[in-house]
């Protein structure tokens, strides 16, 4: 498997790391109910189909990354950093 | 006992491959660099084109793009991280500062040359990206892996340039080797 | 035999070789099966199961009976394929599974009950006793099944894994794949071209006909030749590619010295990865058996197979042959035996239209060869036609073909299914099943050679055209172009056991009996009966088996469908998978600076993660670690201890918002924290639970130090850049490790202050250095970092310098150190040390404790949000009910703790449900005289002063323990701070 990183292009699976499901960008509101924040935390689809999750490109630029794909096809749709751009 | 410099001990320095290379097998050396000081440069906020501007002053070289190296005479600054390069040969201008953060990282890093006919391919047993110089020409700099280590690859017009961790030097050493060898073998199988 | 004239071996030089002991002769350019049939061996091993004799069925990679183990310089190689093994000069080879000889097998007494050991024989008759499964029934079964064994030594030769790249991968080297790679190469695009054999030409290495006037054969070897001189093409003799993975990935198993006798430095095999960013497959077609009576007897062999040995080899395994087909390739074996002057006894096609394709040969159309008989070697064949007729022919060779199977297995490793095609009664890659990949010749069905050379042409050049890579297509030579016309025939009727699966033991009848017990999707009768296992995966009987299958459920067969084909396509040695990573391969091993001085002193060295530290220091008259542990302990109670601590993570941090970034990634508040001062952190999880802790250093206004754990550095790191980059990323803070860059030692103990103002540039005092300071300091002239922190307890600094000077700093340190009664110290000392404290380690905080668990409850400032707040706060996390930190001690002083031991009421029965909490850390305190424990109790610190029963299932140990303070001593904490 490969994923092409937006700052170091494509690169082989292994010097990714695997995180889970992108929701983690979505974090509650510090006043949010706590189960608001458990649903967040634990809960999660296990779709057969697209997905979009995090991965952390530890090997290599070390930027977070949000990768859209397909779970049954294996097509990746896109791949974003979760830092934008015009952060800087 | 204070010594006539005022101190009282006398500290002595180690490359961090001391004793281990270098090593040559079959057609490709591998050999420890001296890099200078080593210094890591992350622009803040904004800062992007003030940094490069201040190091163009400075040090006669801009801030790479990923995967870059900028050279100038004595000095090179190598792409190594986002928002990250490694100032590599001279000390950082305190005009740097105010843009960036410096942060000293001469003494982290096992800095070694693989040189020969055989560099390339002795690499494509450990590295997952595409070395060969039309791939990674010089000037090229990549953060990747050897084996299991994190390494910073840049092509110098003398070879490929790998850094590891200081603590890694032996495996660093052991690794390439032992792929030196593998490809030596080869070439002597015919 | 060998016959004159014939097979394009190089008959100027023969080579001398063994097999079970006996010396044979083959030539350079042979593979060991055309060796040994040139030398009238037809018997080269026994099957699995029943231990029958079998023969070379095949000639390729495909071969599922002739597996030998071969020797070389002491090294055994189990079940290489003798189809594939080229025969070099001292060749060793000996064959497998059998006793005590492959002509003599005791075992093949397992034949003769063969009635009682069908289809699921083994699920069925060794469920009872239960026990006996174990004990008596697996060794038994592993004793008398199997393969080639492994030799049990380790594994000296050396094996290689590596990475290419490419634009246009071109799988298979036959005519299809060189035309591929001819057209792709032309266009200037990076090409691979992978072959599993040692030539290029794939059928055409085995026909005798013609390619652009010229033979075959070397056509292919002149293209090859020419592609091999291309800057931008690689060739890959050898090299089977095995897998097919997402993102244009494929594994590719190379053999690079099997055919050697002395390999030297070169691996055995290499294993590697290619990025492809596109692929054409041309991995061509394997015929199939068709099952009748006793089709294993050594000497019946794939019609496309004897064809080959005669032609590529010269050899033929019998005086008469015989060929039995229901297709019209099977014909031109016939024709080419006639050719070669070999006798040809019969021509016996299936089908009662069929022409006779084959010139002057007895023709039986509409017949059937029903059964072939022989035990150790084929003897005759009986043939059945129509009306009943019968007829026996005495012959030594049997060609056998079902029809071609095109090589479909890429096409389906990223789950793609093949559509059935009953024009050629096979099924053939579905369009697109692996994107990027395109399948070209017969590995799509398309079978007659110029037709093969044109899609390759086609499929190569519009990959590198995908690729935007522009050129002329090039022009495509002259071939056959003979249509190819099957009937299908899956088992001749008939009594007796008709063999489908030849490494597996599987017949007809057992495929049959499987759906009669309603095994009958594919899947099921796949496990069942085994069919499809083992090295071959079932590739000359898949499609036979499950046509049979199909026809004994009354269903065709798309819709009965196949098995998944999973990568690999050829067995890969795991040792070439897992190459480079045996012994210090196996991670990287990082060493501080002050590991020769610590080895130079006789202190064994452990692993704590990737890092080597010392276990203790030991002094001349000490006989065991206690004994070194204790005396380092009072030494740094009473002296001086130093400690390399370099391996805790360091993490620089600059910017304007460092503060705020550290008080969103700590529980507690760090943007108060002074320039020069150093606090503890206590890092949370977002459910709650402690990540890490350790001590962060404000060095200015603008740069701070952050240190973790040794073994949590990487993680916390990947997660100061996640929230750094998920939620922070309007801060300014920039931070990078410094982990390496500093080379870190604990100075711990009463006289730390007196050692330190001994080395110093300018000495320090309470004043310049109160507790948990930080400022720069200067040694021998070195810019150093000082922090006065303690783990110890006692009054403590860390001094840290540039790297390059660690090894020198350290031997400075413990000259000063010896001077002042003190010393090293190492981690067993350092846990004592901590344990008396009642400072936690990721023994404590093991992922599962929160703050209030380990009474930090009051560190999750209320003040600010942090990462784990909200959740830390949730019912349950907060509970009087929880398992608190708890220090523990034996009554009877001198009696031991164990760690990992659980806790009960003393009067309580030491089960489950009375459990009440486990110990995590002890050690032998030589300051207090007892062991010590931490662990933890429910409700533990409302129990401080009970008593408490210890339960060490695992070692067998109880012992009533004393609940107290985790802190046993220096409460109040007066002496790191005096």
């Amino acid at each position: 498997m490969r994923l092409t990183c937006p700052i170091c292009g494509p690169r082989d699976r292994r010097e990714f790391y695997y995180q889970g499901d992108a929701v983690m960008l979505d974090r509650p509101g510090a006043d949010a109910p706590p189960q608001v924040w458990a649903d967040w935390l634990h809960l999660r689809d296990n779709p057969a189909g697209r997905t979009r999750d995090l991965w952390y490109h530890e090997a290599g630029c070390t930027a977070w990354l949000a990768v859209e794909r397909d779970t049954v096809t294996h097509e990746v749709f896109s791949v974003e950093l979760v830092e934008s751009a015009d952060a800087d | 006992m204070r010594m006539e410099d005022g101190c009282v001990v006398e500290l002595t320095a180690l490359m961090p491959c001391n004793g281990i290379l270098p090593i040559t097998i079959g057609e490709t050396t591998l050999s420890e660099v001296d890099p200078g000081r080593i210094t890591a440069l992350m622009p803040f906020r904004g800062q992007h084109a003030a940094l490069t501007e201040a190091l163009q002053a400075a040090h006669g070289l801009g801030f790479p793009e990923p995967g870059q190296t900028t050279v100038a005479e004595g000095a090179s600054c190598v792409w190594t991280a986002r928002d990250q390069a490694f100032l590599m040969g001279p000390a950082p201008d305190d005009s740097l500062a105010p843009h960036a953060a410096v942060t000293d990282q001469s003494d982290a890093w096992s800095v070694v040359l693989l040189a020969g006919l055989d560099a390339e391919d002795v690499l494509a047993r450990l590295v997952p990206i595409d070395l060969r110089p039309a791939a990674f020409p010089e000037g090229a700099a990549a953060r990747t892996l050897c084996q299991h280590m994190s390494v910073t690859i840049c092509r110098r017009a003398e070879g490929l340039q790998i850094m590891a961790f200081r603590s890694m030097a032996r495996t660093l050493a052991h690794e390439i080797s032992d792929a030196m060898a593998s490809v030596a073998g080869r070439r002597a199988a015919g | 035999m060998r016959i004159d004239g014939k097979g394009r071996v190089d008959r100027s030089r023969p080579l001398n070789f063994t097999f079970d002991g006996k010396a044979y002769s083959g030539f350079a350019g042979d593979t060991l099966a055309s060796a040994l049939l040139g030398a009238d061996v037809r018997l080269m091993g026994r099957s699995f199961k029943y231990h029958r004799p079998r023969g070379v069925l095949t000639a390729g990679s495909e071969e599922p009976n002739a597996l030998v183990t071969v020797t070389r310089a002491g090294d055994t190689d189990p079940n290489i394929r003798a189809t594939v093994q080229e025969v070099y000069s001292g060749l060793e080879a000996v064959s497998q599974n059998r006793w005590p000889s492959l002509n003599v097998d005791f075992l093949s007494v397992n034949n003769l009950a063969a009635p009682f050991f069908g289809a699921g024989f083994y699920y069925k008759t060794f469920m009872w006793p239960k026990s006996f499964w174990e004990k008596l029934y697996e060794p038994m079964i592993r004793r008398a099944a199997g393969l080639g064994a492994l030799s049990g030594k380790s594994n000296a030769e050396r094996y290689e894994k590596a990475y290419a790249f490419c634009d246009v991968l071109v799988i298979g080297g036959g005519p299809a794949g060189l035309m591929a790679a001819h057209a792709a190469s032309r266009t200037g695009a990076e090409v691979i071209l992978c072959d599993e054999g040692f030539d290029c030409g794939g059928r055409l290495a085995s026909e005798e006909e013609e390619v652009d006037y010229q033979p075959g054969h070397a056509w292919a070897h002149a293209m090859a030749a020419e592609l091999a001189t291309l800057p931008n093409v690689r060739l890959m003799p050898r090299t089977t590619v095995t897998g097919a993975y997402d993102g244009g990935t494929f594994g590719a198993l190379e053999r690079v010295t099997h055919h050697l006798a002395n390999p030297g430095d070169a691996p055995v095999e290499c294993f590697w990865r290619i990025a492809a960013k596109r692929a054409v497959l041309c991995a061509g077609a394997m015929e199939r058996h068709i099952a009748f009576r006793d089709n294993d007897r050594p000497g019946v062999m794939m019609a496309g197979a004897l064809r080959a040995y005669l032609n590529r080899w010269g050899v033929v395994p019998g005086q008469r042959v015989a060929v039995f087909g229901n297709n019209d390739d099977a014909h031109r074996t016939a024709r080419d035996m006639l050719d070669a002057g070999v006798r040809v006894e019969a021509l016996v096609d299936s089908r009662h239209d069929a022409q006779n394709l084959a010139g002057d040969v007895p023709f039986f159309p509409g017949w059937q060869v029903s059964r072939a008989l022989g035990g150790k070697g084929l003897e005759a064949i009986d043939l059945t036609g129509p009306q009943g007729a019968l007829k026996r022919l005495q012959v030594d060779a049997l060609g056998v073909s079902g029809g071609w199977n095109p090589s479909v297995h890429l096409t389906c490793h990223l789950n793609g299914r093949p559509v059935w095609n009953d024009q050629i009664a096979a099924f053939v890659p579905r369009d697109g099943a692996v994107p990027g990949m395109s399948v070209a010749g017969s590995a799509r069905g398309t079978f007659s050679t110029h037709a093969c050379l044109r899609e390759g042409a086609e499929a190569g050049f519009d990959a590198a055209s995908a690729l935007g890579f522009t050129g002329d297509k090039p022009v495509i030579p002259e071939a056959e172009n003979a249509a190819y016309r099957v009937r299908r025939l899956w088992a001749v009727a008939g009594k007796g056991r008709a063999w489908l699966d030849f490494q597996n033991d599987v017949t007809v009848k057992d495929v049959k009996q499987a759906a009669t017990e309603n095994y009958k999707s594919v899947e099921h009768m796949k496990r069942y009966t085994t069919q499809g296992m083992a090295t071959d995966q079932g590739k000359s009987s898949n499609v036979s088996a499950l046509a049979v299958l199909a026809d004994a459920t009354g269903r065709d067969i798309p819709e009965t469908g196949t098995t998944t084909f999973r990568p690999p396509y050829v067995p890969v040695p795991i040792a070439a998978m897992g190459a480079g990573a045996q012994g210090a391969g196996f991670a990287p091993q990082r060493y501080t600076t002050s590991h020769e001085g610590c080895v130079t002193r006789g202190a064994p060295m452990i692993e704590a993660g990737l890092w080597y530290r010392p276990s203790y220091f030991p002094k001349p008259g000490e006989t065991s670690w206690r004994e070194s542990c204790d005396r380092e302990v009072k030494m740094v109670r009473e002296a001086v201890g130093i400690c390399d601590v370099s391996t805790l993570g360091k993490i620089d941090l600059q910017g304007r918002d460092v503060g705020p970034f550290l008080d969103f990634v700590y529980s507690n508040t760090f943007s108060t924290l002074k320039p020069g001062r150093v606090r503890y952190g206590l890092m949370l999880r977002e459910g709650g639970h402690v990540m890490d802790d350790g001590t962060t250093a404000r060095l200015s206004e603008t740069q701070w130090v952050m240190t973790t754990t040794t073994a949590a550095a990487g993680p916390v790191m990947k997660h100061l850049d996640w929230v750094r980059q998920a939620y922070c990323s309007h801060m300014d803070v920039r931070f990078v490790s410094v982990t390496e860059q500093w080379a870190q030692f604990a100075v711990a103990g009463p006289k730390s202050r007196e050692l330190l103002n001994a080395l110093l540039d300018e000495p320090i005092d309470d004043d310049s250095f109160p507790f948990m300071q930080n400022g720069p300091v200067s040694i021998g002239g070195v810019a150093a970092r000082l922090f006065r922190i303690s783990f110890s307890g006692e009054h403590a600094y860390e001094i840290a310098v540039p790297a390059r000077y660690g090894a020198s700093l350290f031997e400075v340190l413990l000259g000063r150190a010896e001077a002042l009664g003190g010393g090293p110290y190492g981690m067993e000392a350092l846990n004592v040390l901590r344990i008396e404290k009642g400072h936690i380690t990721h023994a404590e905080i093991h992922g599962r404790t929160n703050a209030f668990d380990i009474g930090f409850a009051r560190m999750v400032s209320a003040k600010k949000d942090c990462i784990g707040k909200a959740l830390a706060a949730r019912p349950g996390m907060v509970d009087d009910d929880r398992e608190q930190l708890v220090g523990l001690r034996p009554v009877t002083v001198g009696n031991a703790l164990t760690a990992g031991a659980h806790l009960f009421d003393k009067e309580a029965e030491a089960v489950r449900i009375n459990d009440l909490g486990y110990i995590t850390s002890v050690g032998f305190s030589p300051t207090l005289g007892t062991f010590l424990g931490l662990g933890f109790l429910k409700n533990g610190r409302a129990r401080h002063g009970e008593e408490v029963r210890m339960v060490d299932h695992l070692r067998g140990v109880e012992e009533v323990c004393l609940v107290t303070d985790p802190v046993a001593f220096d409460a109040d904490g007066g002496r790191l701070r005096g």
